[in-house]
């Protein structure tokens, strides 16, 4: 799922320092999983900006309301009146969502709540972390099921390098060296000598160096 | 072309032609400075010029903003020094480095290292973006066939002169898995690399256990390995090395020698102690030279000695590696 962490209060308060009327929109999805921008968060980022403007005798006018989705216009169109009651709108969604609400409202700011982080998984109740990059041509089938595009500090084809040690990359001490897990892995599958042969330089233009990507799926054309 | 042995040279430089002759050859290391003063580098070169064979320069080491090598790389050439150029994949993607080896073989670099490159977040500029559009490997791959298929990384052909390079990578022997470090110079090997200079050597049993399966593997005829040394400057430097430099393995009994040199001279006199320091560092440093020199398959000895290149020659001459052989043009 996509990761998100919310953005301080400060920072937000002066976003929206201008505008009378507030709507913080959350989203039921990936950062309502994890705990960033759901409706949970939403409402609390609600009443931490009304205590916040009280305090410095603004404009209390904040509401808040949560969406399934932000990146969907079905989910999107139905709140049209209520984006419209508003002078502004905080979004909780994820850069997708922030972007799917500009487009679809046009002359109404739209502020994004949240740092988009990561895509990636709670390993553990209260931690996260990254998984995958969208390189757009996945080897995992090659690495044993271990991304060394995201997971290896450097993106490194053919690790690992000089500095991993004790299973933990040069980079950060508290990080598993991709490629160590990726040996590791690899021996359990019986597969060891996949790590002899050279992996080619990797095609970037799939990945985002490639511009912006596009799916066109003439089956689902209507 | 072939060298004295009757060996094949591919490219000529002085440092293939020893090697191939069989010489235990002798590389120093340079770090340019982290300003565009010319003098630097002349002052470096000056302690280098007798005691090395060729001179590796960093590029940019540490993630350090410094000259570029290549420029450096020109200088030495200028100074009569052989310049090994490192050329690491952190800053640069396919373009700029293939744009770089076509300027740096005009320029008459013949030695290229080819490395992955130390992560920014070491360095003065840790919100810079990083590249690694390659990787070391890849890159070895990349410049053999710049060389021997006359092949852009695209695979168009180069028409004309195409660069051409002895071609260096980096081992260490030290990082983990212990058991694949072996393997990954053969990977190396098979990418197309020549000479391989290794991390700083402190732990000598573990670099013999290390020559022995690349041995095994059949590796020792295919490449050149050269033993990395460097002097321990001071008890701080040898415990911020031991502990705090990824991929390092200093043994205790260096730390406690360091810490036994200066025993007897009071903390107030730090000019004798930092004399006492360097005089067991350089020392220490020449018996690991005369310890991997007896290792089957160590070719030489890569010296780094970075800020403090002054101790170079004195380093050679006690490892009793002077004169070094002249070559005829
Ligand atoms: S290889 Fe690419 S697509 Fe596959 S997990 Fe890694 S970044 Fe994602
Ligand atoms: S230590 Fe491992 S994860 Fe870190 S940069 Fe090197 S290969 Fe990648």
């Amino acid at each position: 799922m996509i990761i998100a962490q919310r953005k301080p209060l400060e920072e937000i308060k002066e976003m929206v320092a201008s505008y009378e009327k507030v709507l913080v929109l959350g989203c039921g999805t990936c950062v309502a999983v994890c705990f960033a921008g759901g409706e949970k968060e939403a409402k609390l980022l609600a009443s931490e900006l009304r205590m916040a403007r009280q305090m410095e005798g603004k404009s209390t006018q904040i509401i808040d309301h949560t969406i399934q989705r932000q990146c969907e216009w079905e989910f999107i169109d139905p709140i049209k009146e209520l984006v419209a009651s508003v002078d502004a709108v905080v979004s909780t969604a994820c850069g997708i969502g922030v972007q799917g609400m500009a487009e679809r409202f046009e002359d109404k700011p739209i502020f994004p709540g949240v740092n988009t982080t990561f895509l990636g998984m709670p390993v553990q109740p209260g931690e996260f972390v990254e998984r995958c990059q969208a390189c757009g041509d996945c080897i995992l089938d090659l690495t044993g099921g271990v991304c060394p595009v995201a997971r290896c500090a450097k993106s490194l084809m053919n690790g690992p390098c000089g500095g991993s040690q004790n299973g933990k990359c040069e980079v950060n001490p508290e990080t598993p060296c991709a490629w160590q897990l990726i040996y590791d892995r690899l021996a359990k599958l019986g597969q060891l000598e996949r790590m002899m042969e050279i992996m080619p330089a990797k095609n970037w233009s799939t990945s985002r160096d490639g511009g912006l990507r596009k799916i066109i799926r003439e089956d689902l054309k209507l | 072309m072939s060298g004295d042995n009757g060996k094949e040279l591919v490219v000529g430089s002085k440092l293939e032609r020893l090697l191939k002759a069989g010489h235990f050859v002798v590389t120093g290391e340079l770090g340019p400075p982290q300003n565009a003063d010319r003098s630097v580098i002349e002052k470096k070169a000056g302690y280098l010029r007798d005691a090395v064979d060729a001179v590796n320069i960093t590029d940019n080491q540490t993630a350090v903003v410094r000259m570029c090598s290549m420029a450096v790389a020109k200088m030495l050439i200028d100074l009569g020094i052989e310049p090994i150029m490192q050329m690491t994949c952190r800053d640069r993607n396919r373009i700029a480095i293939q744009s770089d080896l076509l300027g740096a073989y005009a320029l008459g670099v013949r030695n290229l290292l080819c490395l992955t490159g130390d992560h920014q977040s070491f360095g003065n500029h840790p919100q810079a973006k990083n590249v690694h559009d390659l990787d070391s490997i890849t890159l070895i791959q990349m410049v053999r066939q710049m060389r021997d298929a006359k092949k852009f990384q695209c695979g168009e052909e180069i028409k004309g002169q195409e660069p051409r390079f002895f071609i260096g990578g980096a081992i260490n022997p030290f990082a983990d898995p212990f058991d694949f470090r072996p393997f990954r110079l053969a990977k190396k090997v098979k990418a197309g690399v020549e000479f391989v200079q290794s991390q700083l050597i402190f732990n000598v049993p573990k670099f013999r256990e290390y020559m022995k399966r690349c041995g095994d593997l059949g590796l020792l005829d295919k490449v050149y390995i050269l033993a990395g040394v460097g002097p321990i400057k001071s008890l701080a430097a040898a415990r911020y090395m031991a502990t705090s430099v990824p991929g390092m393995d200093v043994p205790q009994e260096y730390i406690d020698r360091m810490a036994n040199a200066v025993k007897g001279i009071p903390q107030e006199d730090k000019k004798a102690r930092r004399e006492a320091w360097e005089r067991e560092g350089i020392k220490i440093c020449a018996e690991i030279i005369q310890q991997v020199k007896e290792i089957p398959g160590v070719a030489g000895v890569h010296i780094m000695a970075i800020e403090w290149e002054s101790a170079v020659p004195e380093i050679v001459k006690e490892a009793g590696l002077l004169p070094r052989p002249k070559l005829e043009a």
